[in-house]
């Protein structure tokens, strides 16, 4: 049995979430106000995602930096491969949004792609 | 001298909008002045994801957001100047500003949008002891830096304050291998979202300290640690708390301030409480055919609810240039904003001059769990809802109708304010 802890996002109250877990699944969710807690809690203790945002570097155009995403929320636990793959990564303008940077970022089936327009 | 039906100072979230909206109520003759080199403001810098859930229904980042009014912008060939910056505003409406290309120039307006968007308070408006080295930033020049230059500000980081910038940043700056050791925050509650403090601090296990404060900052050429104490009711230091960060930089997230000299200069009467214009339903201040809208008129947590009030401005201003039938009678309607409520946007309402809906909207001074918002005509209660919790962090807003206003042709005074359960 494991007990684990969370600060619900899905207002400001920030309720106290308990969730108790045998293995992969849940027992019990407590210390929410609303429905809303429940859901949030059932996502974030069996599948947490995230969209990771960063810049990376742009040659010969009207700007240094580009912006750039994920396209889709990928598995918390790879927020740092993906950070590391957009190491010395650079591009050249033009650039626009919806381009596709690095494909497949950390074999999560997910793209990183411009966020901006730099041309 | 040239001349335009709509000069809008600024060309960031709000001033975007605002140009748009006008257009589209039928006002050909706009001019967009900024003081970058592109459109967009803020947003340029805000990579993060979060924005646009009320208007598109869907999570944009800030550039992607910008774009796509950007794009609108454009789509109607709305003219704008860049790399421009007003000087002056005279209460006639000629719009002084210059650039390269031009030199020093005049515009004269029919109507004028101020949408010079906020700053940071800055380091000086603190009072922390120390010597002055380098190291220390505001967050919104340390996301500068990071986001769009390219240069990380340090590599061991300390955050006073837990605005939502500095949030933002602590995650920003963790992704880039810098370590954060801890967001000090001088008020028992933080000044950020809720999302923000758990995507932004718990998910990297940073802590945030509520009731501490930065005391005194060591190092001369370089910032080399801060030492933090936890503070009593009044802010003050508690002996004994101290305990020392070794750190490289120091960002501040301490709140964000109306950037509202143009509108001093011509005149425009302030709210203390906001540091922005006082400004009527049709948001227009005391100037007629001037109108403000955005982080100038107050600041906002939600960029959506800038381009909502920033189009509302923009309508308000085409109806002016177009010349607004309704006369301005004195029979104006004051907000007052009381127990808890600190300030609504706006302060004053003429029913003639009215669209069918109203958004008043207004920010709570302290956390209050299980009341209710009220709203008086005079004496008379005509809105009581039940919330669960209000906080300064959360701009609040409720809906009058013209139709509710009319039923009481004697009103004088609506009051907003919160009641206990």
């Amino acid at each position: 049995m494991e007990i684990r802890t969370l600060t619900c996002i899905s207002c400001p109250m920030g309720c106290p979430l308990t969730i108790e877990m045998d293995g992969d699944e849940i027992i019990s969710i407590t210390g929410n106000t609303c429905k809303r807690g429940e859901v949030y809690a059932r996502k974030e203790v069996t599948a947490p995602t995230r969209i990771v945002t960063s810049t990376i570097k742009v040659t010969g155009g009207s700007a240094d930096m580009v912006s750039v995403k994920t396209k889709t929320d990928i598995p918390k636990d790879k927020i740092f491969e993906c950070i590391k793959c957009l190491k010395g990564v650079s591009v050249r303008a033009p650039v626009h949004i919806g381009d596709v940077i690095v494909p497949n970022a950390a074999d999560t089936g997910v793209d990183i792609v411009a966020t901006k327009d730099v041309e | 001298m040239k001349s335009y039906d709509i000069v809008i100072i600024g060309g960031g979230p709000a001033g975007l909008a605002a140009a748009v909206s006008a257009r589209d109520h039928g006002i050909k003759s706009i001019l967009i002045l900024e003081r970058d080199k592109e459109l967009g403001g803020i947003l340029n810098q805000c990579i993060h994801n979060g924005f646009g859930l009320h208007t598109f229904k869907e999570e944009l980042t800030g550039p992607e957001y910008a774009a796509r009014f950007i794009e609108q912008v454009k789509e109607r060939g709305i003219e704008y100047k860049l790399n421009t910056m007003v000087m002056d505003i005279s209460p006639d409406k000629t719009v002084t500003a210059m650039n390269r290309e031009e030199g020093l120039f005049e515009i004269l307006a029919k109507a004028v949008i101020l949408a010079m968007g906020c700053r940071e308070r800055p380091r000086g408006a603190l009072n922390i002891p120390g010597y002055r080295p380098a190291g220390i930033f505001s967050a919104g020049t340390a996301q500068r830096l990071v986001n769009m230059e390219g240069y990380m500000p340090g590599r061991e980081v300390v955050i006073l304050g837990s605005g939502d910038i500095g949030l933002i940043m602590a995650r920003r700056m963790t992704f880039e291998g810098a370590k954060v050791k801890v967001v000090a925050e001088l008020m028992p509650y933080s000044g950020g979202l809720k999302r923000n403090i758990v995507q932004c601090l718990n998910d990297y296990g940073i802590p945030l300290k509520l009731s501490h404060t930065v005391v005194d900052i060591k190092g001369r050429e370089r910032v080399e640690g801060v030492t933090i104490a936890e503070v009593d009711g009044n802010g003050r230091p508690i002996p004994g708390t101290e305990e020392f960060y070794s750190c490289d930089t120091l960002l501040l997230s301490v709140g964000l301030i109306p950037e509202n000299e143009l509108s001093n200069g011509m005149g425009v009467e302030m709210n203390p409480i906001t540091s922005g214009p006082f400004v009527n339903e049709s948001l227009e201040t005391n100037i007629e055919g001037v109108f403000a809208c955005g982080n100038v008129l107050h600041v906002h947590d939600l960029v959506d609810f800038v381009s909502e009030e920033a189009a509302a401005a923009g309508a308000h201003a085409a109806l002016y240039v177009k010349g607004r039938s309704c006369p301005d009678v004195g029979s104006e309607i004051v907000f007052r904003a009381e127990d808890g409520v600190r300030y609504t946007v706006p302060t004053t309402v003429n029913p003639a001059r009215m669209d069918g809906k109203l958004t008043v909207r207004f920010r709570v001074g302290a956390v209050y769990k299980n009341c209710y918002t009220a709203v008086y005509f005079d004496s008379e209660r005509i809105l009581h809802r039940k919330r669960q919790i209000l906080a300064p962090g959360e701009m609040e807003e409720i809906h009058l109708t013209k139709d509710q206003i009319e039923k009481y042709p004697d009103l004088k005074t609506i009051t907003v304010k919160i009641e206990e359960a």
